[in-house]
């Protein structure tokens, strides 16, 4: 009898991707919150091993060597030069350049004299190590400005000291400290014997550089990893190997809770290159491991031939059998019903009796699948009680912890070496792929590269969750908003609680910003694994709230924008977590004023226009298309103006911008995996057409450079994607279409 | 059977001849840039040049290489390690996200200006339809490719456009 056990690693990934636990390490302009003392414990006790330590702080290094000046966890510099150190997983959001660029741009180095490397995990120097919610920048930003002051002022001692002058007649500059009255100057590299004797002050009480003395930060630099990737370097997880190394497939089940009741090992065991061929049985633990078969094979194509030749009879007893339509049929059934209230503010149904006009409509969007690039992978050596992986994972300290689960050792006993990322978009926030490594590499007792083929990596994903939303609206005589009803149609695993990223918040847009307002959420009963996906929640409410407010809007014949704008208000924070609507205000002014907004179009030509915030991000988006009679869409361009704080790496945010703009076109238009009994019927991408570039538009990004502490850029750019072109499109033709991806009301990309 | 790959000839034993040529390349010449994406010639992240036409090594066997001289992108940069006009705009032009595709694009990218020196935007948008990235960063491909042409024809001498 196998359950499904989803344990509460959930709430904790959940507070990394949902973009509100962002540690208050910025200072004062914004407004993040701390996270209270319960779920700080939960998060670094289950994240990176029990340890308590401070966030802000990076702990002083001991040097091993004497000639070698580490006086933290990111800065190493001796006479071969100046290392940085990135402490987070790569995923394709830029940290393993913006992150070094903080430190650099306080250390007063050269960005073309420093060398970054990826960091070790370990939590004493480093506090919390992953890649989630957009939050790289904003919980590391004072931290590594620290971080590299630090490093700076105790260059500028032993510079002091070495000339017997006044720390204060001392500057620095590219690599170099300076005595400008003597004329006398020193390399950081000649300066490292000595700094390494100077006691490191606390890192709290070091001079930070005013930012308009910034250097690096703000510029473009090009990602430090290019010159590799262009040149076919091994960087990525899947490019790992290790000496004696053998090659590992696993098979699962394609119904989730499914068990193995035989198979043909011993076939499988007598086919060219395989070394073994077993059954590892589960844990219980759907995000760790779920029973399979294991191949092991001296090369990956005997392991995948290998694995074509399986033949498994499965015990289903209990594995799913999820249907998206039964899904849709039971949604279809309680639209028409009041659900449990997540908020009811004022009193919504006696706005709608007292309006003069009211909308309303049916949305809709299917689950989706990660699709990141390089499908999971995870070299694995265990050997003496000691397990040694080598991961592309965006949590290496809960993978640490799990996999030492798996194979009965201590965290300690674990090291895990940090690859790039093919890829990420939250569905490397789970190790299941690890714990199979481990599990496998401790049976065979060789080391071992697991590669999950792309239908692996489609049928077993941690899917973004599907749903329903039947909404009601009404505008008073004075066309303005008067009510707003979100009835909410959502899944859970649990009987309970709403899958990860399918839960709606009360504070969802526009909900704060309104009088009467109700949002009602039901879930239905699912046993497919569901989880963050780019933006959490936001990529699919956006798109809902988004769209109905321009119906709103075209109820009450107004402007849109001019709709958006007096949704939004006076300038003011919403909460401690809340968007700032003149912020808001500001966004969505200069994305229309950018794109011109209001200018007259030819028939079959629209624009359409919406904001979003998450994850501390304002981002507004204006889309122009045309659309043909027979519902092909070109978009023509689509004009982003972000509110994120200073820029750090002006290339880097531009390109996430660019990125999510195509990623949310490709989401919208094509993307969608359905279940029938249990499995997911979509398994290449030949099933699931990502958008190609003859379709990728122009695209016109602008920032604004607000005063408030940077915010990170991996995702509030996605969100606000689809409602634009969504109302462009309703421009265009008078079609609203509900659906999302919109392929499925006939619409396609030109 | 061997095989001629970026100038070299490379003896690969008795390999099963039907093995896709990016098994061989990863597992068994250690040239580990060509990607894994979908196994199905769908993303071409798996691109290289054989001949100097692009071929999806995923589903290529290693047997219908032949005489055929294989380029990776192992083997674009110059024998003192200096990148080539492609991959410089690449790098110029911070093109990559996770980048995992990118070896796959600039080989795509590299096949279409070895045939077709001064492409219009429409022809590679057509030629490079082929791979997907799922970063989403086609708008700098687009412009790595425009720059790496006009390079080229700086080099040659000529106009770009």
């Amino acid at each position: 009898m196998t359950s499904l056990n989803y344990d509460n690693i959930d709430d904790i990934v959940e507070a990394i991707t949902s973009g509100r636990e962002i540690l208050n390490e910025v200072g004062a302009p914004l407004r993040i919150t701390k996270l209270d003392r319960r779920q700080f414990l939960k998060m670094t006790g289950a994240v990176g091993g029990g340890l308590m330590l401070s966030f802000s702080a990076p702990k002083a290094f001991a040097s091993k060597n004497a000639s070698t000046f580490q006086p933290n966890g990111y800065v190493k510099i001796d006479e071969s030069g100046i290392v940085l150190y990135a402490k987070n997983p790569e995923i394709g959001q830029g940290v393993k350049t913006s992150l070094p660029m903080i430190v650099a741009e306080e250390l007063d180095a050269n960005w073309e004299d420093v060398t970054v490397e990826q960091s070790s995990i370990d939590q004493a120097a480093y506090g919390m190590q992953f890649a989630g919610g957009s939050t790289a920048i904003p919980m590391n930003w004072m931290a590594l400005r620290r971080a590299g002051a630090t490093a700076r002022s105790m260059l500028v001692e032993a510079a002091a000291k070495r000339w017997n002058v006044s720390v204060d007649s001392l500057a620095t500059e590219s690599s170099q400290v300076i005595h400008a009255s003597s004329g006398r100057h020193a390399m950081y590299l000649e300066l490292a014997n000595e700094a390494a004797a100077v006691d490191v002050p606390n890192a709290d009480t070091v001079t930070l550089k005013d930012a308009k003395d910034f250097r690096i930060l703000g510029k473009r630099v090009t990602g430090v990893d290019n010159d590799g990737l262009v040149r076919g370097e091994p960087l990525f997880g899947i490019d790992q190997t290790v000496p004696g190394m053998k090659y590992a497939v696993f098979q699962k089940c394609d119904a989730i809770g499914g068990d193995v009741k035989s198979a043909n090992l011993d076939e499988i065991k007598g086919m060219p290159g395989i070394h073994d061929a077993f059954v590892l049985e589960g844990n219980g633990s759907v995000r760790e491991l779920l029973p399979g078969v294991a191949i092991v094979a001296d090369s990956t194509w005997a392991a995948i031939k290998a694995k074509r030749a399986l033949k498994i009879e499965w015990e289903e007893t209990d594995a799913s059998t999820d249907s998206w339509s039964h899904a849709m049929n039971e949604a279809e059934r309680l639209r028409h019903e009041s659900g449990p209230r997540v908020v009811d503010n004022g009193n919504v149904d006696t706005a709608f009796e007292t309006s003069v006009k009211q909308a309303s409509g049916f949305y809709r969007y299917a689950f989706a699948s990660h699709a990141q690039l390089e499908p999971q992978n995870c070299t694995a050596s265990f050997k003496d009680g000691k397990l040694e992986l080598w991961a592309p994972t965006q949590t290496p300290g809960s993978a640490i912890m799990s996999a030492a689960k798996i194979v009965g050792i201590q965290p300690t006993n674990v090291t895990l070496h940090q690859k790039r990322c093919g890829g990420g978009f939250g569905r490397r926030l789970y190790n299941d792929f690890v714990c199979e490594a481990a599990a496998i590499a401790k049976r065979v007792g060789v080391p071992v590269k697991l590669q999950w083929t792309r239908e692996d990596d489609m049928a077993y994903d941690w899917y973004r969750a599907g749903g329903f939303h039947q909404m009601h609206g009404s505008v008073d005589e004075n066309g303005k908003i008067s009510g707003w009803r979100d009835r909410f149609i959502t899944f859970t695993n649990d009987g309970n609680r709403p899958v990860s990223g399918g839960g709606i918040s009360p504070s969802v847009f526009p909900g704060g910003l309104l009088e009467n307002v109700r949002v009602e959420q039901t879930a239905l009963e699912w046993k497919n694994r569901c989880a963050a996906w780019r933006a959490p929640g936001s990529n699919v409410f956006a798109f809902v709230v988004g769209s109905f407010l321009h119906e709103l809007a075209h109820t009450a014949g107004r402007d849109h924008l001019d709709v958006l704008l007096e949704v939004l208000g006076e300038p003011r924070q919403m909460g401690p977590r809340g968007m700032h609507t003149g912020r808001a205000a500001g966004v969505v002014k200069l994305a229309a004023e950018k794109a011109g907004w209001g200018r007259d179009l030819e028939p079959g030509r629209g624009m359409g226009v919406a904001f979003y915030y998450s994850h501390a991000g304002h981002i507004a988006e204006v889309a122009d298309v045309s659309v043909s009679d027979d519902k092909k869409v070109k978009v023509h361009k689509v004009t982003v103006a972000a509110d994120v704080g200073p820029i750090v790496n002006l290339s880097g945010a531009e390109n996430q911008v660019q990125g999510s703009v195509i990623d949310g076109l490709s989401t919208m238009f094509n993307l969608a995996v359905s279940f029938e009994n249990g499995r997911v019927q979509q398994n290449n991408f030949d099933k699931y057409s990502m958008l190609r570039m003859p379709s990728a538009p122009d695209i016109d990004v602008h920032f604004v450079k607000s005063d408030y502490a940077p915010t990170g850029l991996g995702e509030p750019a996605f969100p606000p994607l689809a409602p634009a072109v969504y109302n462009a499109i309703f421009e265009a033709t008078g079609l609203r279409a509900r659906t999302m991806p919109i392929s499925e009301e006939g619409f396609s990309l030109a | 059977m061997n095989i001629k790959i970026n100038g070299e000839t490379k003896d690969l034993g008795d390999l099963d001849s039907q093995t896709p040529l990016l098994w061989v390349l990863r597992d068994e010449l250690n040239l580990v840039g060509t990607k894994y994406g979908c196994g199905i010639s769908q993303c071409g992240a798996c691109t290289i040049l054989v001949d100097n036409v692009a071929v999806k090594s995923c589903s290529y066997p290693v047997a219908s290489v032949g005489n055929a001289e294989v380029t990776t992108i192992e083997g674009l940069a110059g024998l003192n390690g200096e990148l080539n006009a492609v991959q410089k705009a690449w790098v110029d032009l911070d093109v990559a996200q996770c980048g995992y595709c990118q070896s796959g694009q600039v080989m795509a990218a590299e096949a279409l200006l070895r045939e077709n020196p001064n492409p219009s935007d429409e022809e590679i948008d057509q030629a490079m339809a082929t791979n997907i990235c799922r970063c989403g960063t086609y708008v700098r491909i687009r412009e790595a490719i425009k720059t790496a042409a006009t390079q080229l024809a700086t080099e040659a001498g000529g106009d770009a456009r």
